[in-house]
């Protein structure tokens, strides 16, 4: 006869009235909050929050004191602490999102993404026009820049991780100082090696190959961290196999790596896709659709974000602006997303 | 006895050469004792209806196959298990006769008192062998006078004081793997737990330095209440005075027989623990 089994539990849970005494102290200071803003010198948002966080520490180190100790209380002072660094990361974030969001609509309309510039001009009505050169331009260079950095960035954190080679020490010291190369100096560096002395003119592959110079150290930074971490016995057990060090670093250590590499590209792109100081240099900005990346200069969003602000100053220019920013913040969400649930997925 | 099942005889004479601890000096608590543990991860359940007590002073062995979960039998003794975040158990767990997973338990305090020496040695390498030793004080926020009595008598128990004494400044990493593990028994015991649980304390270890720890086990066993996990049948007729053997059929884990150990090499109960402990699966 066997017995019942008896349904599983999580004893070391906070318990129902845990979390109520967690409740009444987050609600204990938010009316202390309410009543030093009231009652005090201190006002507005800040002050509520400067004595929210503070009253909320207090309380919750006296409760947890009284509880169960000094040791306890300090433990979730920490915690108190994390929580507050997180709502205090999130706050800005929150608020541009928000604000981009309801702002941006207003220059949202239906044929944004199927008509250009050429014809209109920042400050009419926003249902003239739209925004298809700037996003076609941004997908161009940024594909392109992606293109170039990505095989690059990898085969120079695979130098650094798995040739180790005798230059290794001098080239990471260098990526690490390419990644604080201003924005502009690539810019200028396109501008004077390559359009002045051979291209002569403005086009969305020296744009792409500026925006490279400034992702290259990002994605070869990153790949190095990640590769650093695969755990040497897979490489060793690669090579027990007979494998060859292109092999075992083919068939091992990059799939073992990739999600990590999907990070590499995603900080790449976050680097370079809101750029517009090296763009304005050597991609110019045009109004019209320009699908050849040789020839001719190129829109981007942050362009237009940039051109609309700067050059409208009609209600409908500020409309386009905020909307050409909502437009981005969406297209690098949607792209964010993607590459994670792609890199989420299981291998093979 | 033995003569009834073709048992080595190696084994039983082992185990019946050692003179059995006496358990319950009142000096030591009351022990540990498990009321049907259950244990899961997630929906998988992996653990059944364990009720065992633990004597004050005596090591017990749990043997089994591998995925029997015994491993995880021991981690619900000190609240390790809960670390794992799919987990969830059902049962009791009492120390000196409390239920250490009732409301309102300081599971660190649980920790303090049931200590825990891991599979791989895992000396912390930041620290020198003395910060080591010693980091269990800190750790636990702990004030102790005289820490360098306490160096000496925890690395002492621990067999390692003569082989270290001249270099406590170095780090641990320095050490070979058998040092390194008995730095970390020697680290558990800076806290003076009631009871050290061993989770396959040898099974990276070459036979000299398993050979100095089950020393040190048996010397620990005066002072304390042991529970080792071990798939060598050897160690656990040595060093044991009970011996529980656990087993899955490919559901959950289940222990099959728990005795002292003597018996459950010469002349066990169930036809498992017989096939088990000599050698015909497993």
């Amino acid at each position: 006869m066997k017995k019942a089994i008896p349904t599983p539990k999580k004893p070391w849970q906070p318990t129902a009235l845990d979390k109520l005494e967690d409740l009444l102290i987050v609600l204990a200071a938010f009316g202390l909050a309410g009543a030093s803003v009231k009652f005090t010198g201190l006002d507005g948002k800040l002050g509520f929050f400067f004595s929210l966080f503070f009253a909320l520490l207090v309380l919750n180190f006296g409760f947890h004191y009284l509880k169960r100790g000094t040791a306890a209380a300090k433990d979730s002072l920490l915690q108190v602490l994390a929580v507050m660094a997180i709502v205090i990361t999130l706050i800005p974030i929150v608020s541009i999102v928000a604000t981009v969001f309801s702002k941006g609509y207003k220059g949202l309309h239906w044929g944004i993404l199927t008509k250009d510039m050429a014809l209109a001009s920042v400050n009419d009505p926003i249902a003239n026009g739209g925004l298809l050169h700037a996003l076609a331009g941004t997908i161009i260079m940024v594909g392109g820049a992606l293109i170039i950095s990505f095989p690059i960035g990898v085969l120079t954190a695979l130098y650094l991780t798995e040739i180790r080679g005798p230059l290794a020490r001098p080239i990471k010291f260098l990526v690490q100082a390419m990644s604080g190369v201003p924005s502009i100096v690539a810019g200028l560096f396109i501008l004077s090696s390559l359009i002045y002395p051979v291209t002569k003119q403005l086009s969305g592959l020296m744009g792409s190959l500026a925006l490279t110079i400034l992702m290259i150290p990002t994605i070869a930074r990153t790949a190095e961290e990640m590769l650093h971490l695969i755990p040497n016995e897979l490489r060793e057990a690669g090579v027990a196999l007979g494998g060859t060090q292109w092999r075992t670093v083919a068939g091992v250590v990059l799939p073992a790596a990739k999600s990590g590499l999907v990070t590499a590209i995603i900080l790449g792109i976050a680097r370079i896709i809101g750029e517009t100081a090296p763009l304005l240099l050597v991609s110019g900005g045009g109004d019209a659709v320009n699908l050849n990346p040789t020839q001719g200069a190129m829109g981007s969003l942050p362009y237009y974000i940039w051109k609309a602000f700067l050059t409208g100053g009609t209600e409908e220019a500020f409309a386009r602006a905020w909307g050409g920013m909502l437009v981005l913040l969406s297209f690098i969400f949607i792209l964010f997303g993607l590459a994670r649930y792609l890199s989420g997925r299981k291998v093979g | 006895m033995t003569t009834a099942h073709a048992q080595p005889a190696s084994l039983a004479n082992v185990a019946a050469a050692r003179t059995l601890s006496q358990p319950g000096t009142a000096l030591l608590g009351t022990g540990l004792e498990t009321r049907g543990v259950h244990a899961w991860f997630g929906k998988k359940h992996v653990l059944s209806d364990v009720t065992l007590d633990f004597a004050a002073g005596t090591v017990t062995a749990l043997i089994g196959p591998s995925g029997c979960g015994k491993s995880t039998f021991l981690r619900t003794l000190n609240r390790m298990h809960e670390f794992i975040p799919t987990a969830a158990m059902a049962g009791e767990v009492l120390l000196d006769g409390k239920d250490i997973y009732s409301p309102g338990t300081d599971v660190t305090k649980i920790r303090l008192r049931v200590g825990m020496v891991f599979q791989k040695p895992n000396p912390f390498p930041s620290m020198t062998i003395g910060e080591n030793v010693l980091s269990g004080l800190k750790l636990a926020q702990l004030k102790k006078e005289n820490t360098d009595d306490l160096l000496e008598s925890c690395l002492t128990r621990a067999g390692l004081w003569n082989e270290v004494k001249d270099r406590l400044g170095e780090h641990g990493g320095a050490l070979s793997g058998g040092q390194q593990q008995r730095l970390c028994i020697a680290r558990s015991l800076a806290v003076e737990p009631q009871v050290l649980l061993m989770d396959e304390p040898c099974s990276a270890l070459d036979p000299g330095s398993t050979f100095r720890i089950e020393e040190t086990i048996s010397e620990l066993a005066k002072s304390m209440t042991i529970v080792i996990v071990t798939h060598n049948m050897q160690q656990a007729a040595r060093v044991s005075d009970y011996t529980a053997f656990f087993l899955s059929d490919g559901g959950p884990g289940e222990m099959i027989e728990a005795a002292p150990t003597s018996r459950i090499f010469s002349s066990p109960q169930d036809k498992r623990t017989e096939d088990y402990v000599t050698g015909r699966f497993g």
